[in-house]
């Protein structure tokens, strides 16, 4: 028996180097490419003239000014949608399972709804609403929030509520209700601090949807940083390639980090969800 | 925030309750009311951008250039163009989540034979879960600078092997093109939703039928493959919803023409040459929804199933 499971487990681990060989080669090439792209010269010689210039963040914002601004709108649409998704959501969540628990299956189907839904469908419905936002807010990029918070819902509400199925958020609001505190404090003080890795977590999510979203943004002519990339690749190529190359590492590094970050947040909650 | 705060005095306290049952209902009824009030921020946000649109793309589907009611969009869909680019759709997304599946099934499969906690996995899981999620334009540009016209691919096999990738024509910008670099976003989405199923397969299963005296072939066909089947299907739906659904990759690559649907709906969108063009654009919208329901909704019921043993 001993002998068979050792073979089995030389057999997986060589199985296991192929696969992650071969594949790695496939996925690891046009990393590669984009790399050698940026750097070499048509005359075959070696240049670092675009890093150079991509890491010179003031000149950078002179020579690219609409990069600089994609960059930019796209930074602040993070924190707003953001902002704006958890506003929207924990409190509403939280109330439904509280008060109106016959409203929970209504809030869920809406919630994910948007995952029928193709965000270039979206955007076709979205366009004369984006007539009025216009109209009542103006045409800066900042508006494109609404558009993301819809966007993000099913994976922020997957999150929020596991998040919340772990405490027992009834039980918690009426000790601390009969404590005298106010609806504020309840949700500020008692829910937030015990669903904090799951808001984490839907935030994370928001994050990496807004600095990645490209379709609204693009045909509702509003610019952030992946449409801004896109005009780039029309008149600089090297430099565009740069920076699609520089936010594909940046995020696997943030990802990567956060792969640890995430590990030790489970630990910390896992005694909670015995008491519960 | 503040609306939920504004509810406090909305709780139901025992000692207000009326003896009169008559005004009990009627507080009861006035309190249900009040305690509504919370999700109204909510919900009228919904309205606002996720209703209406929605009601716009299948009312306008329906609606002529005047705003009568009428069927020629729909039929306008059975137009050859059109048709093509819903095939093409299809097509795409179809072979890419297949190619998708079965690649990311190896890769998602030799990540469970290493180490829960290793290095490997964390890498390649983190790896994957930016070119799944992130890529789009991103991803166009990278196989631009591959096996683009001055790509290094492309310029390696022909300086160094003689090799020209092209002698067929440039197939990059058009459907072969779109097939590969959906893969490169497909194969990490199959690792990152095909990775908790196969973490759900226990070693003592394996146990169990090795002691009964099966193979590695019997285990594979009788026991792990039944129990994958429902999740492996349905992981290779959503990749099918989310090739169907894509756009930024396909939109940064392709400049002319219109192969696929949702350029079909960009030209739509963006040119306003064509009189009533825009309605045609909401009918391939609803066309696409359609679709993508269907996918959907098989995948929630094959989900279903999956969670019975492998939860």
């Amino acid at each position: 028996m001993a002998g068979v499971t050792a073979r089995r487990a030389r057999r997986q681990r060589t199985f296991r180097w192929i696969v992650v060989i071969v594949l790695g080669v496939f996925f690891l090439v046009p990393l590669f490419a984009m790399l050698m792209f940026t750097i070499r010269e048509p005359d075959g010689h070696y240049t670092f003239e675009t890093w150079r210039q991509f890491f010179d963040w003031p000149q950078l914002a002179s020579t690219y000014p609409d990069l600089w601004t994609g960059m930019r709108s796209s930074g602040e649409l993070v924190v707003l949608t953001v902002a704006l998704m958890l506003v929207l959501l924990v409190p509403t969540v939280v109330w439904v399972r509280l008060r109106l628990p016959w409203l929970r299956r209504i809030v869920e189907f809406i919630c994910l709804l948007p995952l029928t839904i193709p965000a270039i469908v979206l955007v076709v419905g979205l366009a004369p609403v984006y007539a009025w936002v216009t109209y009542f807010l103006g045409g800066s990029p900042m508006t494109l929030t609404f558009a993301y918070t819809v966007l993000v819902l099913p994976y922020a509400y997957r999150a929020i509520d596991a998040g919340l199925s772990g405490i027992d958020v009834k039980t918690l609001s009426e000790a601390a209700r009969s404590l005298g505190s106010s609806w504020g404090t309840v949700m500020w003080r008692v829910v937030l601090p015990n669903i904090r890795s799951a808001v984490l977590s839907a935030s994370f999510l928001t994050v990496a949807l807004v600095l990645g979203e490209f379709t609204i943004a693009s045909l509702l002519n509003r610019t952030n940083l992946q449409v801004a990339v896109e005009l780039l690749g029309k008149s600089s190529a090297t430099m565009s390639v740069a920076v699609s190359l520089a936010a594909l590492v940046l995020a696997f590094i943030l990802l990567f980090a956060l792969s640890f970050a995430g590990r030790r947040r489970g630990h910390n909650r896992r005694p909670i969800r015995e008491t519960s | 925030m503040t609306t939920v705060a504004h509810q406090s005095d909305a709780a139901p306290v025992d000692q207000h309750r009326d003896p009169a049952p008559a005004s009990a209902k009627w507080r009861a009824g006035w309190r249900r009311g009040r305690q509504l009030t919370g999700v109204v921020p909510f919900f009228a946000f919904i309205v606002v951008f996720l209703v209406i649109p929605t009601l716009v793309v299948a009312v306008g589907a329906f609606a002529g250039s005047d705003g009568r009611p009428t069927l020629d969009n729909l039929s306008a869909l059975g137009d050859g163009y059109i048709v093509d680019a819903f095939v093409r759709s299809i097509v795409l997304s179809a072979l890419t989540a297949v190619i998708g599946a079965i690649l990311g099934t190896l890769l998602a499969y030799a990540l469970v034979t290493a180490k829960p906690d290793g290095i490997l996995r964390r890498l390649v899981t983190s790896a994957c879960g930016v070119l799944a999620q992130f890529g789009g334009v991103m991803l166009a540009f990278a196989f631009i600078a591959t096996i683009g016209l001055s790509g290094f691919v492309t310029l390696f096999l022909q300086n160094d092997l003689g090799v020209n990738l092209y002698s067929g024509g440039v197939w990059l910008f058009d459907l072969p093109g779109l097939v590969l670099v959906y893969t490169y976003f497909q194969i990490p989405l199959m690792v990152i939703v095909f990775l908790p199923a196969l973490d759900g397969i226990r070693p003592q299963w394996r146990e169990a039928t090795s002691s009964l005296g099966g193979s590695t072939w019997q285990y594979w066909r009788r026991v792990a493959m039944p129990l994958l089947a429902p999740a492996f299907l349905g992981s290779t739906l959503l990749l099918f919803a989310n090739a169907f659904s894509a756009y930024a990759t396909a939109a940064a690559l392709v400049s002319q023409g219109s192969p696929i649907v949702p350029l079909q709906i960009r030209s739509a969108l963006t040119s306003e040459v064509v009189l009533g063009h825009q309605n045609l654009g909401k009918a391939m919208a609803l066309g696409m929804v359609v679709v993508v329901a269907i996918v959907m909704w098989l995948y929630a019921y094959l989900q279903k199933r999956t969670s019975r043993w492998l939860g």
